[in-house]
């Protein structure tokens, strides 16, 4: 029998706020265990959460961004169960009512387009961290986690592999760093998914019993413990079993999943709207100034790559796979004052493989935006080629100045002057006879040489163009 | 001077008659031989207490005191307060040492008032006779064979019995309105959303409000000026300007236009309590007030949805109680399951147990529908009588409890008939209203209180009705017998 897999991914995306969603301590990560725990954090008995108006403003733009609905009016509402790093007893978040509904985001997998809906996005907290190792033989409780704001992202099971399904948390990924709501850090677990995860005979319409795998926090993850699972899964109803609904959860080192808890065991978590917190209601001016403010999406922003800056869609994709580097590129062709192509081709290669070379992001580049600009001008202008202007990159990179300077000191300006040249290439010809020889009986290859030779020369500063035209002059 | 108003203890302690320090020292003299009769404190603290009696002197002597500098005044211990042991009535947080103040606590610290202990109270303020408090049960200073009432019983004992000139409490379902009128005092439950919750223990966080207690309707009024008032910090308290709610006490009466509800006057209220119930309204007409008959029928329904909305708020609001980040913790557990189990069967009392298990039944799946959504369907519809009703009225009066003070253990082992002493109360907390009981007047020996209750916002205009029926009655004046 021919199988399909349906996926759902639900992505817990942490908000980029200062202060968490109901309370004023600090959201940085790394701090000393519980040293961010204010009252709220702790749930001292008497105190009340306030909502973080910055994290509706995230929840809003990331609506905005997937051309969701925004409602007017959503409900926090408590999700109640123990566990030591849940202080309060029940976890504040949305239910009935999110914030945001029905949107959907475009992913690319080969050559075709699809569009993945979203369910739903909504607010909520997120708990402390248990530490089980090495605690005095006991269990350790961090609450500086506890209260940090979350947007949690739910898709409807659009996704039929486990490619599509890293399409889309990648695609996701890319536009919550893209819109300034997540910093992305998925070590620290910034961003992770829960993948639901189904298998059915293809063609079939219903939907099969689904697993849940949690807390998925790397996209090598999210591919294998899918692909595991749907196997796992296809694999049990081909021996005739059945699936039963559960949690998973995926172990990196065996590469598998194992269920965490089945239907029967999972909470009854009593959700019912939250007392001290009222329904929260935006304003029809306060989501438009929003949408003022919002930048040019990835998608809109590659469209118009194409169009209007005529870039071949690879190079538009690949520029705007982040903010950062689309931000980088355009600051460049805004320095220069146009010639999109030859700085797409720097940033996507001399600047890209520099970045690589040495792990770093475009961000930390020590070639700016405007010292790369100057330097693409001095080979449009012909001051050096571009050839050379790599040898200056290289030295800009490594600090030794602007590309001015190095093209002064190391003397690399170009050799344009026609008598210099001429004087040059009498004196290759004069010492290659045995080349000369070999182009006059017709060996093409040798005149190839013969420019080599040139430019060897004058240390690469010749004028290429012009070597060939005074080559050519002299060996006719 | 321990019979003084809040005004008159006022005006001796700017004019130095008495110091902050002597006030307090005599009430802590009172505390002292009093309360071991009558069990309504759970925690004094003298040292704390002439600490802030001697800084209070400071602000009097340079001139800066306002109207509360220097007055001791008694706060549950519902409200946390920097330093103090808070319990909340409960064996869970008996070594709970508050590290913050309550917004409450705060505003009477900026006062310049001096905190004369905690009170004591039913546990997590789920009682109405103070009999489940984990501190013992407070007694009646009219009759130390009865309860005072709950949950704020251990606040109304102590001013009944002039252990503190006035007290805070809070109020969920009657827990102050009753008190009062067990005590024969006057307590007022403000609009909901007037003191903040910041700081107050919760029970039931839609339902709780924190209000005054004190002998006279001008006292509470002087406590509510600073008590009430904005806070960013709950997000339900309401931004509103800062009133004085002193403004209307003089304000006459004539054509006061009062409702009484048919619903209020009918089987399960006392002979005793009606009758003098009755004679409290005719003194108002002969104040020049004038009585309407209303109707609020969906009065009977209270009690079934205030016991399926609080339990479900407090199962909530009590989880935090685990045992993991502070209050009590079982000694003996042989892993995470078993010490939650533990530590919850052995710091919670029997009705705080009760009122968890009925909340979690209700939020749970297959239950919410029927329980928790259709109570709070007609938690609207009591809202919406009390609408229709002050059409009719400018304000609504009645028992504010059924009978008066019970023997200690008469009903402590049938809830249903706990329950029903806040028959009157309720409702008023369902609709988010301000509610007020004053004395009326005794049946048997025992204090009656009448129960005012405005439109929102409407505090000030029912503390002036309160307090001109005080200008023409001495009930609020009456000490009890055997308490000198």
């Amino acid at each position: 029998m021919q199988w399909e897999v349906v996926i759902g991914l639900e992505t817990h995306v942490q908000l980029q706020t200062k202060s968490k969603i109901f309370s004023g301590a600090s959201t940085a990560f790394g701090a000393a265990p519980n040293t961010q725990a204010d009252a709220v954090s702790i749930a001292l008995p008497g105190v009340l959460p306030v909502l973080n108006r910055e994290a509706v403003r995230c929840a809003v733009k990331f609506g905005l961004a997937v051309n969701a609905e925004i409602s007017r009016r959503s409900v926090f509402a408590r999700k109640n169960y123990f566990y030591p790093d849940l202080p309060k007893g029940y976890q504040i978040s949305q239910y009935e009512h999110p914030i945001i509904r029905k949107g959907s985001l475009t992913i690319q997998v080969g050559d075709t387009e699809k569009t993945i809906r979203i369910t739903r996005a909504h607010l909520e907290e997120d708990a402390g961290k248990s530490l089980h190792e090495d605690f005095h033989g006991m269990s350790g409780i961090d609450l500086n986690r506890a209260g940090t704001p979350l947007l949690e992202i739910v898709t409807e099971p659009d996704m039929r592999s486990a490619t599509e399904a890293v399409a889309y948390a990648k695609r996701l990924h890319e536009l919550v760093m893209w819109i300034g709501i997540c910093d992305g850090n998925m070590q620290e677990g910034s961003f992770r998914c829960d993948a639901n995860v189904s298998v059915r005979p293809k063609g079939s319409d219903e939907l099969g019993t689904r697993r849940e795998i949690k807390n998925l926090n790397s996209f090598r993850f999210l591919q294998q413990a899918i692909e595991y699972e749907m196997r796992w899964q296809i694999e049990t109803l081909e021996e005739g079993g059945t699936i039963e609904q559960a949690t998973v959860l995926f172990d990196p080192d065996t590469g598998e999943t194992r269920a965490m808890r089945s239907k029967e065991e999972a909470n009854d978590y009593r959700y019912f709207p939250d007392p001290d917190l009222l329904p929260l209601e935006l304003t029809y001016d306060w989501i438009e100034e929003i949408k003022a403010s919002m930048p040019e999406l990835p998608q809109a922003m590659e469209e118009r790559l194409v169009r209007e800056y005529g870039l071949p869609p690879y190079d538009a994709a690949t520029l705007t796979s982040s903010r950062a580097l689309a931000d980088y590129f355009m600051a460049t062709v805004g320095a220069f004052g146009g010639e999109p192509k030859l700085v797409s081709n720097w940033v996507m290669g001399s600047v890209a493989a520099k970045l690589n070379e040495e792990g770093k992001d475009i961000t930390e580049s020590p070639v700016k935006p405007d010292q790369l600009a100057r330097l693409l001008k001095r080979i449009t202008d012909s001051t050096i080629s571009g050839k050379i202007a790599k040898e200056v990159f290289a030295a800009m990179w490594t600090g030794e100045g602007e590309a001015d300077e190095i093209i002064e000191k190391r003397g690399l300006r170009q050799v344009s002057d026609a008598g210099a040249i001429e004087a040059m290439v009498d004196q290759v010809l004069a010492t290659n006879a045995a080349m000369v020889a070999e182009y006059k009986s017709g060996k093409e290859k040798a005149f190839n040489a013969l420019v080599g030779q040139c430019m060897k020369a004058s240390k690469g500063k010749a004028n290429p163009a012009q070597v060939n035209e005074i080559l050519r002059r002299k060996l006719s | 001077m321990i019979d003084s108003s809040l005004k008159q203890m006022a005006a001796a302690l700017a004019s130095k008659r008495i110091s902050s320090v002597e006030l307090t020292q005599l009430f802590l003299d009172r505390i002292d031989r009093l309360n071991p009769r009558i069990n309504a404190f759970i925690t004094v603290d003298p040292e704390r207490s002439l600490t802030q009696a001697k800084a209070a002197d400071v602000r009097i002597a340079r001139g800066d005191a306002g109207p509360l500098t220097g007055i001791p005044i008694a706060h549950k211990d519902i409200f946390c307060a920097k330093g103090w042991r808070t319990t909340c009535g409960s064996r869970m947080l008996d070594n709970f040492i508050a590290p913050y103040d309550a917004h409450v606590i705060s505003q009477f610290d900026q006062a310049g008032a001096v905190n004369l202990g905690k009170t004591n109270m039913d546990e997590f303020a789920m009682g109405s006779s103070n009999e489940t408090s984990y501190f013992g049960v407070v007694r009646n200073p009219w009759d130390l064979a009865r309860v005072p009432g709950g949950s704020s019983g251990g606040s109304a004992a102590a001013v009944a019995a002039r252990m503190a000139p006035a007290a805070t409490g809070t109020d969920t379902g009657g827990s102050m309105r009753q008190p009062a009128s067990l005590c024969g005092l006057s307590g007022l439950k403000p609009t909901y959303g007037i003191c903040s919750r910041y700081g107050m223990i919760a029970f039931a966080s839609s339902l709780d409000q924190a209000g005054p207690m004190a002998k006279s309707a001008e006292d509470l009024a002087w406590m509510m000026n600073v008590m009430a008032g904005f806070d960013a910090r709950d997000s339900t308290s309401l931004e509103r300007a800062k009133e004085d709610y002193t403004r209307d006490l003089d304000r006459p009466l004539a054509g006061l236009k009062i409702g009484l509800p048919k619903e209020y006057f009918a089987d399960g209220l006392s002979d005793g309590v009606a009758r003098v119930v009755q004679e409290a309204i005719d003194q108002y007409r002969k104040l020049g007030a004038h009585t309407v008959e209303i109707s609020l029928p969906n009065t009977r329904l209270s009690i079934p949805v205030y016991y399926v909305l609080a339990p479900a708020e407090a199962s909530s609001n009590l989880s935090r109680y685990d045992g993991v980040r502070y209050g009590y913790r079982a000694p003996e557990y042989s892993d995470l399951a078993d010490m939650y189990c533990k530590t919850r069967a052995q710091g919670f009392g029997a009705e705080v147990k009760r009122r968890i298990l009925i909340g979690t039944y209700v939020l749970s799946a297959g239950y919410y529908d029927a329980y928790y959504l259709q109570a709070q369907k007609i938690r609207r519809l009591i809202a919406q009588d009390f609408v229709e009703a002050f059409k009719k009225c400018d304000v609504i009066m009645g028992p504010a409890a059924p009978g008066t003070a019970f023997k200690i253990g008469e009903k402590a082992h049938d809830p249903v008939a706990m329950y029903l002493e806040d028959l009157y109360t309720i409702a008023v907390n369902l609709a988010g209203l301000p509610g007020m009981s004053i004395p009326a007047g005794f049946s048997d020996g025992l204090p009656v209180g009448l129960q005012i209750i405005g439109n929102y916002f409407s505090e000030a205009r029912m503390l002036g009705i309160g307090h001109q029926y005080q200008q023409v009655t001495d009930w609020h004046t009456r000490m009890p017998e055997g308490i000198a």
